[in-house]
């Protein structure tokens, strides 16, 4: 018995692998990258889970996915009782199943990760909601008796989306109100076809609206309406704010208001809310460099640099002062780009832009930088080495350093208390800000982070909203 | 959806002018705020001031000329069509105080945006003198609306088939050396603005233009409308769109408006294909 039980642990399930466009198609089109699993994979990459007694991923995840659970369901082959498993703690597990970073959360402390590769987690949560939205009954998950109470969602990103699924559950009336012209915020403007195919997140807030929330378009909160006359006027009890970062961040140097130069947030919003990518067939055009530089080094970096590529750019080299471990974007993503050819040009500082009499952008100076002593951020401060000036040749650069607080909504709410900053202070218990009645979470407290970090953020501000309309502030 | 209630051709059909439904919008704009509108699924989003807000009524109106694709697919939706979508209002609205004597100087679509804004000024117990321009006589729009909100009215048009023949410039100069014109209000094409600006600056009077950048959003989250004013980066969309005409790059503007101008003339020349009947 003993010696089967060795000869068993011996053939380990390896993880399985995702399929994936090959690097040289995908680079030229903008269709998801990652494949999925089929079900016969997804039941045997599920056989490979524990089931720890304590699970250390569900500690990892910021809204506590029951991982083991659903990974249980899965490979009992019960897709239908798996995804309800996860709709009850993730109201967008097709997005995070995509976008979340795993490697830094759950799977990072799965045990089976101790000696070889974790369970991939990410892909089997992918693959619960993607059978559901194919095969599943369409059933909707059960409603609490109304509550006759009105909640508004300002934003409808990560944050705002995961209030909105969560309170309407809870049996109260919510509307989100969105300033774009259509639904899902950062996961529609932002974030990249090829890595969240935007049918997935109209889909999830589809479901959301059969659910009985109400989503409220071209509603810029701070100029259509304030936040005072959505309780005075409209008659709200509650109000989230999850708007988002919002501003983008230039680097303030000579030469930036050249043509050729956009933020990340303008080009990806070309390119993927306003899907530019397929001009002339829709109306709003976007710059095709050939010879392409993003400045930055995070996933919003990443996705400009390969919606670069995929726009015909022969050349997209990423520039960024500090070096390759301070990159804050996802290894995965890193990778992906590396694989379709995007080259790194590491320490390296732009000091200023050059253009021609059209105005339009030629190419850079930069400085060489080195690493010298820890900053604020716990990361080596890039030190510029004198005399290292050289010119880099580009004919479009994306700007992808980072976003501040865009300040619309907040100018026009004075009573409510925000940082130096100028982000939203929210108690990161309860998402509760200074004015009553109004909760924020999401980017627009934290800074710019991730989409399961703001879906955390809205949980936490859903609970605490539901408490106040159960029993008071 | 923003339906339109209200259509006329103005300037001989080079100009159109569209009345519509948005009564929350229409409850909350002010003088010298703007829309984006977006006339169907694949469009673009495009920036305009409003000419005229009914908030009784729930209605925003527009004045907008054929310049490209997009406004001339504007120009097929008629009375009955909507709009899929309208956001606004949008920017900071002028400041309307009591000053003196305020000259407005309007140019071709501009006199539009500078309608509401020179009755405005006008209610809020200035002395108003109007000068409005076109290249020629069945060009000029709003002429009526314009003499009823202001004091006076000068015409001016480049060939001096109808007014005063010349550019809006001539005619502000003489009204300058007058003496007594305390503020110049300037919307239209960014020449004229910008020629304005330095006519007024020489006079050291206080002026202030209206700027319609290229934008994306209209809430200050793409930087796409950056415009140097006074050397700094300013984005017009939350900044402005009004700003001390004496301290704009013109120049800059300029070049920056260009950015897409051989995407526009593709698309814009494609369409003339299918629907000639609506080219310029």
């Amino acid at each position: 018995m003993a010696e089967k039980a060795v000869k068993a642990k011996k053939e380990k399930i390896p993880r399985q692998p995702m399929p994936e466009q090959e690097p040289q198609v995908r680079a030229r089109n903008f269709e998801e990258v990652p494949l999925g699993y089929t079900p016969e994979t997804a039941m045997e990459e599920a056989k490979r889970c524990l089931q720890c007694k304590k699970p250390a991923c569900i500690a990892g995840c910021p809204v506590e996915v029951d991982i083991p659970g659903f990974i249980k369901l899965i490979k009992e082959g019960d897709f239908t009782a798996s995804i309800r498993n996860l709709w009850s703690k993730n109201s967008l597990p097709a997005v995070c199943g995509r976008v979340c970073p795993q490697e830094i959360q759950c799977e990072v402390v799965c045990i089976v990760g101790k000696k070889g590769d974790p369970v991939a987690i990410g892909n089997l949560e992918r693959f619960a909601a993607d059978y559901e939205r194919a095969h599943g009954s369409g059933a909707l998950p059960p409603r609490a008796k109304l509550t006759g109470k009105k909640v508004a969602v300002v934003g409808s990103g990560p944050s705002g989306l995961t209030v909105a699924g969560d309170l309407i559950a809870k049996g109260h009336e919510v509307t989100v109100l969105e300033a774009f012209h259509k639904p899902g915020g950062v996961l529609v403007y932002g974030i990249p076809e090829f890595r969240l195919p935007k049918e997935i997140v109209f889909q999830e807030v589809n479901f959301l609206e059969r659910q009985g929330v109400k989503v409220e378009c071209n509603a810029v909160v701070g100029r259509t309406v304030s936040l005072d006359e959505l309780f005075v006027e409209e008659g709200y009890d509650a109000v989230y704010i999850g708007v988002g970062a919002g501003l983008p961040r230039f680097l303030n140097i000579p030469g930036e208001n050249l043509i050729g130069i956009l933020s990340a947030n303008e080009y990806l919003t070309r390119a993927n809310l306003m899907k530019a990518y397929m001009f002339p067939e829709v109306d709003t055009p976007i710059p095709r460099g050939k010879n392409v530089i993003v400045l930055g080094a995070g996933n919003v970096t990443m996705d400009s640099a390969r919606t670069a590529r995929r726009l015909g750019a022969d050349k997209v080299r990423v520039v960024y002062r500090r070096s390759r471990d301070e990159m804050p974007a996802r290894t995965a993503e890193i990778h992906h780009a590396e694989e379709e050819g995007i080259e790194f040009f590491l320490l390296t500082n732009p000091t200023k832009y050059l253009g021609n009499e059209q105005g339009r952008l030629t190419g850079m100076v930069c400085l060489k930088m080195e690493l010298g002593e820890p900053d604020d951020s716990g990361r080596r401060r890039p030190v510029p080495i004198q005399g290292s000036e050289f010119e880099l040749e580009c004919d479009l650069c994306i700007v992808a350093v980072g976003s501040g607080a865009n300040p619309l909504l907040t100018q026009s709410t004075p009573d409510m208390q925000l940082n130096n900053w100028g982000y939203i202070e929210a108690d990161p218990e309860t998402g509760k800000t200074t004015k009553k009645g109004v909760w924020a979470g999401g980017d627009i407290v934290t800074g710019a982070a991730t989409v399961i970090l703001a879906m955390g953020a809205g949980r936490k501000a859903a609970d605490s909203i539901h408490q106040y309309l159960t029993w008071g502030w | 959806m923003f339906k339109i209630i209200k259509r006329e051709e103005m300037a001989e059909g080079t100009v159109v002018l569209n009345e519509v439904e948005a009564p929350k919008i229409a409850r909350k704009a002010k003088p010298g705020q703007f829309v984006i509108l977006k006339a169907n699924e694949e469009g673009e989003r495009i920036p305009l001031t409003m000419a005229e807000t009914d908030p009784e009524n729930g209605t925003i109106t527009i004045v907008y000329m054929i310049v490209g694709k997009s406004t001339a697919l504007f120009k097929t939706l008629q009375v009955g069509d909507s709009y899929q979508d309208v956001i606004g209002p949008l920017g900071k609205p002028t400041e309307i105080e009591k000053i003196g004597n305020v000259v407005c100087v309007g140019g071709g679509t501009g006199i539009a945006v500078m309608h509401p804004i020179t009755r405005a000024l006008k209610e809020g117990g200035n002395h108003i003198t109007a000068i409005v321009g076109s290249r020629t006589k069945d060009l000029l729009i709003l002429e009526e609306k314009m003499k009823q909100a202001s004091h006076e009215l000068l015409i001016c048009t480049d060939d001096g088939s109808y007014g005063r023949e010349g550019f809006v410039t001539e005619a502000l100069k003489d009204v300058l050396d007058k003496g007594d014109t305390q503020m110049v209000v300037a919307i239209g094409p960014v020449p004229m603005m910008k020629f304005v600006s330095k006519m007024t600056a020489e006079y050291g009077v206080k002026t202030i233009v209206s700027l319609n950048p290229i934008m994306v959003d209209g809430t200050g989250m793409c930087g796409g409308c950056r415009v140097t004013v006074n050397g700094q980066t300013k984005f017009a969309c939350v900044d402005g769109p009004e700003f001390d005409g004496h301290k704009v790059d013109y120049d800059e503007l300029m070049l920056r408006l260009q950015a897409y101008c051989e995407d526009e003339k593709r698309c814009y020349d494609d369409f003339c294909l299918l629907k000639p009947e609506y080219a310029r």
